[in-house]
Order: structure tokens, then C-alpha cells, then sequence
């Protein structure tokens, strides 16, 4: 038994040994081959989404109430997770909401620095019960400025430049009284 | 649920891992020979001792490659066996394991080879790239998100609902990455490194800087498990697996409340109730929880019920978390000091536990005695956690 | 301990069709899973142990497919997780979590949205080692693969093409008595011969057309399934994988062969032949299907076509194969297609199979595989026990 371990450990790389990350002009030295996945799909949104998607054309947010838990779902579905039955009716939101939490990323997409960060978390919608929202941009405020528990509000994009899409909403601001 | 009555009789006889770092030169397939290979050797086995293989690995995205899992299967030797692939994001390095104890508690194998790969470092330009699939396509997507961006929303909602300083989480980092300079697989290993190197690393996505996310990174580990009848045959020491537990949150990642998470109670009180634990503040010496950030590992201590909600992060700023302190944590280096190549954390974790629990963990060795150990993977979109209870019987 | 014995105990699924541009896949699982608890009786949030899910990312568009399972299926906050592999895997998965005292229920879901799926032949290609085989079908359909497997399988068992032929037109027959399927056609082997090769000597009608849908099966242990009325007992479960080299690969699906050995041995079942009394398998190809019913021990070397030029394998036949219509008759549903056997043959034993109903239908075997390009397939022995 003993010697089983021993031969374990030396199969371990001497300490000391330490990996990285490896370079662009590394990569070039090894054998290799490239391809790109040909992998395209078109999901249907679905029963739900789809009208959610068209209240957003419209400006409006809307979200589905189960009367079991009483909660509103938003996004909205056409099944209440935790009750586990058909959701009942569609309810439609106000369009403010105070910031559920936030990041102020220096990373885009694919890992890139940026140097303006960008502002984006999470909203509790008002008409929803907590923890009922969405992802989306922060903007018209500053990095010091964003905190948990801001009142904010929809920024549309012109009715014309609409076609259905979470991005329909720009961002959000700070609430305007 | 029968959690008292489950077979309980399965252990870990072998465990095995490569080094963590990109590693250009071998493929999947050969990075998961030699994991397996080590396994197999500490526990005198071969290949054709193994009745199936289970094999966890997380996005095809990452190599491309449709159904990973066929792909793998010779690396993993599984030709000509049951093979099954079990996934669930990075969840997978602890439920792979566990599904390899079902594989054995149900009577059907008596020797199971278990094995994690993750090789990112093939996607290009980065990881990131692949991670931008894992979001909802209508509500997500057409935000770009990074993937970074969630977890640092994740972390900022913990701080503010617990009132948790940031020095304190970094303090996680600091410990965790000077664990890892004895382990011969890690990759970012600093003896040398202070609160201030963590504090000033440049900002990713606020509240996260460099230094408080572990690194993508290639590799691949194994375990052998075991009927318990036949562990002592095979090695000195078996560590068994005393219970098994799992749980998933809701997709709806915007819906949940990100200060806690609720999943990981759920997924340790399972494994706890099956493993007879009352009171894991007392009845745990060691832990391995998945800490790709430094504020998962305290988060995770607490849904963990290690800590009260809001106190893993000051308890680890004094010390209480050290190799040598009141409960040792990531005595391996975990994830922010070795590497975070997904699935295959596999062997910082549960491997970790192996080697801590029989004592053959060399200068990682926690001083004092330990007989009970806990270990956890967390994955998915922030939603999905697997938990482990090993002892020395 | 308590009954160890698996049974199902309740099946929920949703029609196959080529297209479903009204659902998303979520409301869609919804819809299989409700109607399985409906008719296993249960709630899933408070009586299901445990739920799997069986998944490949590739065929979602979705890294982590895991993240979008479990509110349709009633797993939020409960132990869940995905299998990547055929629905068959995921009861095995589910069979083992019951065997091992752990759970009492479990749910088992497997599904196809590969309507969604824009760039099929795209992403089958990505099946394949991107270092030694990829580049050799970079101008290739992928289903080149499946054309070399018929031949090497024709010439090693004598089987003609006439015979494979009239395995495809006898299940496209069959499909007309199974109101969920989607490709029923009223054909003769003459049809499928002058249907024109593809992947000589795979002809057009020899391929099973994609469908969605979504299947979802409950599980329970012996003690629970006493209870119901028509349990139907899972005897046996076996799966296996050959080398993921095709060039490394025989002709007679040696995968199969081994999972049925481990699932007869399981049900106790020593002589297939005798004792099995009809079998789903799969038939994404229609050769696939001769190939399987002799891995299977269902027929000898070479005797699988026969037995369908004869019609043995129809209805009334000796030894009736796919009466469901298979994948060539209901349209093939990726990794659900494993759980589209294991439900024909639940509904046949429990005397739910309406026009299609086999009379003396005692115990019956289901069977999957994984697909081109792979080696991996599994085997389920189910019976009625009164």
C-alpha cells in the first residue's frame, strides 16, 4: 500500500512547478487546428415570452400572476414554478423600480477591457413582489452614485426603433419625481 | 427520501489530477488518461478492474466538440463499459462523484472510475466567449452580458444584505492562494501575496477585481470509489462517502434572492441527514467549499452552516478558516489557488478530502485529527450545488 | 431493506411533429410532465425524490443546458440533474438513485426542440474528433457515416437491401395506428427501394425524419408502485459504449449487445427469444433495426432480415418490432428517443396501446442509440407481473 503512494506522488510534478496562461505567439508553436461551429438556431419564445415581447414594443412591462402564491412572475411564464400549475392572468407594471443589486464592469463580452465602465444589475419591479425583475443597463448616473435600493425608472427607445426585445428598454435612470 | 436507510457503504480508494494550466499540447482525451491513470495506480487498480465510468465535464462550448462525453470516452476508459456523463455546470466536480456512489450503493458495480475534464483554453478568443451561451436568448443575450457581471451582482447583494466588508472577503483570496503553494497541480500559488495585492488588482466588475476570481484553466482528475466491503483490501486508509445531497434553484436567476443561497442548505442538509450530522459546526473538521471567488467560499460556509449568515468572511480575516485554525478550508488552495478548470476541480475537492482524510496530503497536511470532512460544488447560472460528507471510519 | 424493486408509474408526452413554433421547450416539458404526475397521481413538489433531465448542449444552442430544467418540471429547490445521454440513460440514472435506497420517485425527462436546430448537419459534424475525422467530412454529410455502417453491416450478415427496405416501409404502416406520431405513410418495400440513395446503399426512406417533443417517466420503488393499479416493473437496465473511433468499430453494434447482457441479466432473462415478447429499438436507420434485434439475442447472425421480409416482425407477427412506428414512423427525437421505447413498450404492457394494442404482451424490451457518429447505446427489460 505504501508504495503505491509513493509512486503516486512522484507522478505529481516536482513543487515549484507553476502553470500560466498561455500567449497568442505561444499558441502558434503547437500543431493545431481551427474551426468554427456551424451551430445557428431559432428558439420560439414561447407562449409567454412572445407577449411579453409584444407589450415591450407597445412600452409597457407585464408579467403573469399566479393566484395560488399570489406572486406576479415577471418575465413573465406560463407556469408558476413553485406552485407548479397554470399561471392565471396578465398583469401590467408601472415601469419603475429600485435597484436589487449592480456591477460596474471594466469587462465587455468576451473579456475586454473597456475604460468608460458599464453600469448594469438587476431591477425589482414595482408592482411585482421582491425579487421579481430583470437584468438590465444603468445609465444617466455614476459609478458613486448607484446603490441598492435606488429608485429607478424605464428610458425607452423611440416607438419606431421597437421590434420587440429587451433592449427596447435602453436603460434605466434615476426615478424623476 | 430514505436518507437514514440509504447504503452508505461506498469509499473513495484512489484519486488522481494533472497539473492545472493552459496546456496546449495534450487534448481532453489525454489529460483525462492521466488523471485516470493516477487513480487507478494509488489504488492498484487497472482498467480492467473497473466495472463503469462516469465521466463529468461541463460546456461543449469549450472544445466545440457535440456530446463531449462520446468524444471523451476512450481518454476516460470507458470502451466497452457503462459510461455515463452526469452535468451540471460546475456543479459536476461533486456530482460526478456522487453519482459514481449511486453506481456502487445500488448494487449494480463494485469498482467505478470517476472522471472530470475541462479544457478551456482551446475556445478562442476566451473562455467568455463559450460562457456567452449559458444566458436566457430573449431576456439576456441581447444585453451582452459577461459572465463576471452576475457574480459580481451576487456578491454586491450579499455585502449589502449581511453587511460583509470587502477587505474581509478578499482576505479568502490571500489565504486560499498561499494554501496552494504546496500543491503540485496549482496554478496561481503565492507565498508572498498580501490583502493590499488583492485590494489594488485592477477591477473587473466591481465589487470583483482580478485577484478574487480564479483563473480558467486545463486539466482533468479522477477518484476511484469503491464497495465498502472491498475498500480495505485496496488501500489503507479508504475515506467513504457518508452522504450525498444536490439541489436546483429556479432558472429565473433574477427571481432569486442572490444574498443566499437557499440551494446549498437544501443540498447540505441532505447530505448531512444521510450522513447523521446534527450539527456540522461540530461534527466537521475540514471543508472543501467551491470557491471560484472569494465570496462563494464564505457564502458557501455558511449556507454550509459552518458560519452564522454574514460571518465566514471576518472569521476568515482572524484566521479561523487557516490550515491550522478551527476549521481548516480550502486547505488544497481551492480553486482561487490551484486553478478553475470547471468539472475537473473535482480532485481539489473531493480528491482534497481523499487525500486530507488518509492523511497522505504531504506538506498540505492538516496538522490536527480529522475524521469528517464536507465538500461542495456550485454551478449552472448560480443555481445548482452538489455536497459531499467523506469520513474515516 | 424496503422493496428495491423500480417500476414505472407514470408516463406524460406530448404529440412528435416536425414542427412546434407555438411552444418553447420549457412549456412544452410542462405539458409532458403535468400529464405524468396527473397520471402517476402525485405532486412533484412535495413527492418526487429526485428529477433528471437528459440533454445535450449542442442540440439547445445552450452552454449548460441544466440551467433551464427545472421549474417546467417541478425540481425547483430539489435535487435534480442532466444526464448527457439517451433518455434510456437517464432511467438507468434514476433506476440506480431507487436501487440504492436514496429515493422512492424519481422523474425522468428527455425531450427534441430540433426544429429549432437550424444547422442539424452542422452540429452533428462537431460530433466527430476535430483533429482526425472532422476534416474528413468537412465536404461530407455527416450521415456518411451511417451509409459505411449498412454496407460493412450487409456484407458481414448477408442481409439485403431489400430487407432494410421493408423494415422502413413496415414501420411507416405501423405509425397509422399511433395517434401521437408524425410520419405515418402508407408505403411498400418497392417505395423504399425507388426512394433513391443518399449514403449508398442508405436510401432516403430508410432515414427517420427529426421531430419534437418531450417524454417524461416516473419511477418509483416496489413499495411505492404496489399502490398503483398497473405498474409496470423496469426488470433490467444495461448501457454500454464502444470506442468513439469509427474506424475502430465493428458491424454488429456490440454496444447493444453488451447492455443487453447486463440488463437480461438483471431481469433474470436467459433465453431473449423465449421470453421477450416484443421490443422497441432503435431505428434511426432502417438497418439499425436488423442490427439491433441480433445484438439484442431477438434474432441469430443474419436472420433479421428475414424475419421482416416474412413479416415476423409486424403486428401479428412472432415477434412484433416498433409497433409504436419507431423513429422512421413517429419521427426521431434525439435523446428522448430511448424514452419514446421505453413508453411504447409501458403502454403495451399496461394494455394502453389502443388500435395498436399487442395481445399477450408480457414482457417487452426497449432500446436506444446514441446516434452517428457514435458507439453508445442502452437496453431496458420491462414486464407486467400478474
Amino acid at each position: 500500500m505504501a508504495e503505491q503512494t509513493k509512486e503516486y506522488r512522484a507522478t505529481l510534478k516536482p513543487e515549484g512547478v507553476r502553470g500560466k496562461s498561455i500567449r497568442k505567439d505561444e499558441l502558434r508553436e503547437v500543431p493545431h487546428v481551427t474551426s468554427r461551429p456551424n451551430a445557428k438556431y431559432a428558439w420560439a419564445a414561447g407562449v409567454a415570452m412572445s407577449r411579453f415581447l409584444d407589450e415591450l414594443k407597445e412600452g409597457r412591462i407585464v408579467g403573469r400572476k399566479c393566484r395560488k402564491c399570489a406572486r406576479v412572475l415577471v418575465p413573465p411564464r406560463m407556469f408558476c414554478e413553485r406552485c407548479y400549475r397554470q399561471t392565471d392572468e396578465w398583469v401590467e407594471l408601472p415601469g419603475t423600480a429600485v435597484i436589487e443589486t449592480f456591477a460596474v464592469s471594466y469587462l465587455d463580452t468576451d473579456a475586454n477591457r473597456i475604460k468608460e465602465p458599464i453600469l448594469v444589475g438587476v431591477v425589482d419591479l414595482d408592482g411585482a413582489p421582491p425579487h421579481c425583475g430583470f437584468m438590465h443597463y444603468f445609465d444617466e448616473m455614476s459609478p458613486d452614485e448607484i446603490h441598492i435600493g435606488m429608485p429607478v425608472e424605464a428610458v425607452w427607445k423611440p416607438k419606431e426603433e421597437r421590434d420587440g426585445a429587451i433592449t427596447d428598454i435602453r436603460y434605466f435612470r434615476p426615478r424623476r419625481k | 427520501m430514505n436518507l437514514k436507510e440509504t447504503n452508505r457503504s461506498a469509499a473513495v480508494v484512489g484519486a488522481g489530477m494533472t497539473l492545472f494550466a493552459s496546456r496546449l499540447q495534450e487534448t481532453g482525451k489525454e489529460m483525462t488518461w492521466e488523471a485516470a491513470k493516477m487513480a487507478l495506480d494509488q489504488a492498484g487498480l487497472t482498467l480492467a478492474d473497473i466495472d463503469a465510468v462516469i465521466l463529468g465535464t461541463a460546456p461543449d462550448a469549450f472544445d466545440g466538440v457535440h456530446k463531449k462525453g462520446e468524444w471523451l470516452l476512450d481518454g476516460a476508459g470507458g470502451v466497452g463499459k457503462p459510461y455515463m456523463r452526469v452535468y451540471t455546470g460546475g456543479g459536476t466536480a461533486v456530482m460526478a462523484p456522487i453519482a459514481g456512489w449511486w453506481h456502487v450503493a445500488s448494487g449494480m458495480y463494485d469498482k467505478v472510475l470517476v472522471l472530470c475534464e475541462e479544457k478551456m483554453s482551446s475556445v478562442q478568443p476566451h473562455a467568455q466567449s463559450a460562457f456567452g451561451h449559458i444566458w436566457d436568448p430573449i431576456l439576456d443575450r441581447p444585453l451582452k452580458p459577461n459572465l463576471v457581471w452576475i457574480f459580481s451582482m451576487e456578491m454586491q447583494r450579499y455585502m449589502h444584505k449581511y453587511d460583509v466588508s470587502y477587505e474581509d472577503i478578499a482576505s479568502v483570496a490571500v489565504k486560499n492562494k498561499r494554501n496552494a503553494v504546496g500543491h503540485p497541480c496549482a496554478q496561481l500559488a503565492d507565498p508572498d501575496i498580501t490583502l493590499e495585492d488583492v485590494i489594488n488588482s485592477e477591477p473587473m466588475a466591481l465589487p470583483v477585481r482580478r485577484l478574487d476570481i480564479s483563473p480558467p484553466s486545463d486539466g482533468a482528475s479522477a477518484v476511484v470509489i469503491v464497495r465498502g466491503d472491498m475498500a480495505h483490501d485496496l488501500t489503507e486508509i479508504p475515506v467513504f462517502i457518508d452522504g450525498v445531497g444536490w439541489c436546483i434553484d429556479t432558472t429565473m436567476w433574477t427571481n432569486r434572492d442572490l444574498a443566499f443561497p437557499e440551494f446549498v442548505v437544501k443540498a447540505a442538509k441532505m447530505a448531512y441527514d444521510m450522513a447523521g450530522i446534527d450539527n456540522p459546526k461540530k461534527e466537521i473538521d475540514v471543508a472543501e467549499p467551491y470557491d471560484p471567488f472569494d465570496y462563494k467560499e464564505v457564502q458557501h460556509l455558511e449556507a454550509l452552516g459552518l458560519f452564522e449568515p454574514g460571518e465566514a468572511a471576518r472569521a476568515t480575516r482572524e484566521g479561523k478558516t487557516q490550515r491550522d485554525g478551527e476549521l481548516p478550508v480550502c486547505p488544497s488552495g481551492g480553486l482561487l489557488g490551484v486553478g478553475n478548470p470547471i468539472a475537473a476541480t473535482l480532485g481539489i475537492k473531493v480528491g482534497e478530502l481523499f487525500w486530507q482524510l488518509s492523511g497522505q496530503a504531504g506538506v498540505r497536511q492538516v496538522k490536527k485529527d480529522i475524521r469528517t470532512g464536507v465538500t461542495q460544488a456550485w454551478g449552472d447560472l448560480m443555481q445548482f450545488s452538489s455536497v459531499l460528507v467523506m469520513r474515516r471510519h | 431493506m424496503s422493496n428495491r424493486d423500480v417500476a414505472v408509474i407514470g408516463v406524460g408526452y406530448t404529440t412528435f411533429q416536425a414542427l412546434t413554433p407555438d411552444v418553447n421547450w420549457k412549456e412544452m416539458m410542462f405539458e409532458a410532465a403535468s400529464e405524468a404526475y396527473e397520471d402517476a397521481g402525485l405532486d412533484p413538489r412535495k413527492d418526487v425524490d429526485s428529477f433528471i433531465t437528459c440533454a445535450e448542449d449542442f442540440w439547445e444552442g445552450f452552454s449548460i443546458f441544466d440551467e433551464f430544467t427545472p421549474d417546467q418540471l417541478g425540481a425547483v429547490l430539489r435535487p435534480m440533474h442532466t444526464v448527457s445521454g439517451d433518455g434510456l440513460q437517464g432511467l438507468a440514472s434514476a433506476y440506480m438513485l431507487i436501487r440504492s435506497g436514496l429515493c422512492d420517485i424519481v422523474a425522468v425527462e428527455a425531450h427534441s426542440k430540433i426544429s429549432e436546430l437550424l444547422t442539424f448537419e452542422g452540429v452533428v459534424k462537431l460530433s466527430f474528433d476535430p483533429v482526425y475525422e472532422a476534416p474528413l467530412f468537412e465536404t461530407a454529410h455527416p450521415y456518411a457515416a451511417a451509409g459505411l455502417e449498412m454496407r460493412s453491416y450487409l456484407e458481414a450478415s448477408g442481409t439485403t437491401e431489400e430487407q432494410c427496405a421493408a423494415v422502413a416501409a413496415q414501420h411507416k404502416r405501423n405509425a397509422f395506428s399511433n395517434p401521437i406520431a408524425g410520419f405515418a405513410a402508407r408505403i411498400e418495400t418497392d417505395d423504399v427501394l425507388d426512394s433513391g440513395y443518399l449514403f449508398d446503399p442508405l436510401k432516403k426512406l430508410e432515414i427517420a425524419p427529426r421531430a419534437d417533443g418531450s417524454i417524461v417517466i416516473v419511477l418509483a420503488s416496489g413499495d411505492v408502485a404496489r399502490r398503483y393499479a398497473k405498474p409496470v416493473y423496469l426488470e433490467g437496465i444495461g448501457w454500454s459504449s464502444d470506442s468513439p473511433w469509427i474506424a475502430s468499430r465493428g458491424s454488429d453494434a456490440p454496444y447493444a449487445a453488451r447492455a443487453a447482457e447486463q440488463a437480461y441479466r438483471k431481469a433474470s432473462i436467459a433465453n431473449p427469444q423465449k421470453e421477450i415478447d416484443f421490443a422497441e429499438v432503435d431505428d434511426q436507420f432502417a438497418f439499425k433495426t436488423l442490427q439491433h434485434l441480433e445484438a439484442l439475442g431477438l434474432a441469430r447472425p443474419g436472420e433479421a432480415g428475414h424475419l421482416a421480409e416474412e413479416g415476423a416482425l409486424g403486428r401479428n407477427g412472432h415477434l412484433p418490432v416498433n409497433v409504436s412506428g419507431g423513429s422512421l414512423g413517429c419521427g426521431h427525437l434525439m435523446e428522448a428517443s430511448g424514452l419514446a421505447k421505453a413508453l411504447e413498450v409501458t403502454l403495451q404492457l399496461r394494455g394502453e396501446a389502443g388500435k395498436r394494442q399487442l395481445s399477450n404482451a408480457r414482457v417487452g424490451v426497449a432500446q436506444s442509440w446514441r446516434g452517428v457518429p457514435h458507439g453508445t447505446g442502452a437496453v431496458a427489460v420491462f414486464s407486467r407481473r400478474d
